[in-house]
């Protein structure tokens, strides 16, 4: 079983946050980065796959800076085995270039899977895992929370809204993982030790001209809030004329 | 000026409301562009013709029905394939999507097969000249982009309720199509449509969202939750990381960056003490109510209005207010 894993390296936003001078980025000063939630699921499915299997191996593939490599030496150190670095200055926000590059690496791969997280946690965009699957003609399923892979065949659910889908489809394929699905493992220490020994091909790609860029970026208005109304249940009456007669919501 | 495109989303032989906010944004569109038709298009089982007059109701003009046996339920491979077959036949300025579950599975395999660039979950846009202006919230909503989306025709998803669907005549010609791909042909195959059961309400279209978090102690607690949000009448229940990851209740009910993000018009915060991973979710809510011990919790910086004591006497207490409310109301 051979699974490649596609990873970006987001900002971590539980932390506060500035934007940048030029108004379209975030201030890098005190911004931390690590790998999208979602993608650590998708690490973490690939390699209970390949433990399952007791053959194979999880590849990680991840576009931009140099300092990508840093996100795939995190992976290495859960358990992943190798990396492809496609090199560019910046990660564009259009992703259908994304999603033609990765296509273009992964073509000639012979994966069994390729799995993304549902979204990068940056960008909330969730569309360059679809993309590649219709570039590369091979099947796809988005948003999956529960996965089962037996015989070249696979079965995984989606959440849709109030209702959820079972699908099935026949390997190679696309996967999107989403939440609750796994839990990604931590770095354990003999991993991190393993980790520095493995290689990271690293190789410039052409991205070609975005159709989507960034004008602006701004922080919503910070609400003011903070009102309590009281204490215990004896302040409810008060809330209740609140929502009815100020907030107009009831 | 072009035509624009929308895409009518349906379910098990209705159309959803992301259909007509779909075409109300298209017929926008095209009045902002100096006019053009209004073109939709709706797949499903035989039978799903009967939903065209609603689409001709919001505005369009031609709508292209598509009926097969074989696509009763969502067949992403046939959908995807006919809708792009129909727009590159259309030469559209631009044609929209929902950035629903299944919006958000077909535009992206649309583009690609269109080989043209998608704006995703998007909550606004206008026309600039030729160029659309997008926004769209980045960061589990912690800031908020505008994009500049070139070319023709331009791709655009939107985010549910983002455009309140409206009522406008349409020409409403109907013409029938068949599948661009045979819908038995695709490899992914929809096999079980499951209920998942319990509230009817999804988050992302409740007009009120009732909490909980691990101030509830006790998965069966969530009981109390329950009611307050039967009482409301049109709640949906969600919950913190914490709870979800404690098994206390399903994953899909997650409220947070890596959950879901919601934007009711009331939000009431059960036991929940305010992680930045859970505002991050529901901090675009109208009106947020927060119900906790502490009154220290972060909840209560962000909240409009706070009550500070046991939820376990508050809550009870606020059902009956609430039920009182609906009553008379």
């Amino acid at each position: 079983m051979k699974i490649a894993v596609c990873i970006k390296r987001v900002p971590d936003t539980e932390l506060r946050f500035a934007i940048a001078a030029d108004g379209k980025s975030l201030d890098p000063a005190g911004l931390k980065y690590d790998l999208s939630d979602f993608d650590g699921y998708a690490i973490e499915v690939g390699l209970r796959m390949i433990e399952q299997a007791k053959t194979g191996e999880v590849v990680i593939i991840a576009l931009g800076p140099d300092a990508v490599q840093e996100t795939i030496r995190k992976s290495f150190s859960m358990g992943a085995e190798r990396g492809v670095h496609l090199r560019a200055d910046t990660i564009p926000s259009d992703g259908l270039l994304i999603a033609r590059a990765l296509a273009a690496e992964l073509k000639d791969g012979g994966y069994d899977l390729i799995l993304f997280g549902r979204m990068a946690t940056d960008s909330a965009a969730g569309i360059v895992g679809p993309m590649t699957a219709q570039l590369m003609g091979l099947p796809c399923v988005t948003a999956i929370s529960q996965l089962a892979i037996a015989d070249g065949r696979g079965t995984a659910r989606r959440e849709l809204e109030g209702v959820a889908e079972v699908v099935t489809f026949p390997l190679p394929a696309v996967l999107t993982i989403d939440e609750g699905i796994a839990r990604a493992r931590l770095p354990s220490l003999k991993g991190i030790m393993a980790a520095k020994k493995k290689t990271i091909e690293s190789k410039p790609v052409e991205l070609g001209e975005p159709h989507l860029t960034v004008e602006r970026m701004e922080l919503p208005a910070e609400r003011s809030g903070g009102r309590i109304v009281g204490e215990g249940p004896d302040a409810v009456p008060e809330l209740v004329r609140l929502l009815k007669t100020e907030a107009k919501v009831i | 000026m072009g035509n624009t495109f929308a895409f009518a989303e349906s379910r098990g032989g209705a159309l959803r409301t992301v259909a007509f906010e779909a075409v109300t944004a298209a017929r926008r569109a095209a009045e902002v562009s100096g006019g053009g038709e209004v073109h939709a298009l709706v797949v499903g089982a035989p039978g799903i013709a009967g939903q065209a007059e609603q689409l001709a109701r919001h505005g369009a003009d031609l709508i292209t029905v598509v009926e097969h046996a074989g696509l009763e339920r969502y067949n992403p491979e046939s959908v995807a394939a006919t809708v792009a077959a129909r727009i590159g036949a259309g030469a559209y300025r631009a044609a929209f999507f929902a950035a629903s579950a299944q919006g958000r599975d077909l535009a992206p395999r649309v583009a690609a097969a269109l080989g043209k660039s998608l704006a995703s979950d998007v909550v606004a846009f206008e026309l600039q000249g030729e160029t659309f202006i997008v926004r769209h919230p980045v960061y589990a909503g912690k800031a908020m982009v505008t994009l500049r989306l070139t070319g023709s025709p331009a791709l655009i998803s939107l985010r549910p309720g983002a455009v309140a669907a409206a009522e406008a005549r349409g020409g409403g010609r109907v013409e029938q199509a068949q599948p661009a791909l045979d819908p038995s042909a695709a490899k992914v195959v929809v096999t079980e449509l499951l209920d998942r059961g319990g509230a009817k309400l999804d988050l992302g279209e409740a007009p009120v969202i009732v909490s909980g978090g691990r101030g509830l102690r006790a998965a069966e607690h969530f009981a109390l939750v329950e009611a307050l949000a039967a009482a409301f009448g049109n709640a949906a229940v969600g919950a913190t990381r914490a709870v979800t990851d404690d098994g206390w209740r399903p994953a899909t009910d997650q409220i947070g960056q890596t959950g879901r993000v919601v934007s009711p018009d009331l939000y009431v915060a059960v036991g929940i003490s305010g992680a930045v991973q859970h505002l991050a979710g529901m901090r675009t809510a109208k009106t947020i109510v927060a119900i906790n011990k502490d009154k220290d919790a972060p909840i209560f910086k962000i909240a409009d209005y706070g009550i500070v004591g046991d939820l376990f006497e508050i809550v009870p207490r606020l059902t009956e207010e609430i039920r009182k409310a609906k009553a008379g109301a």
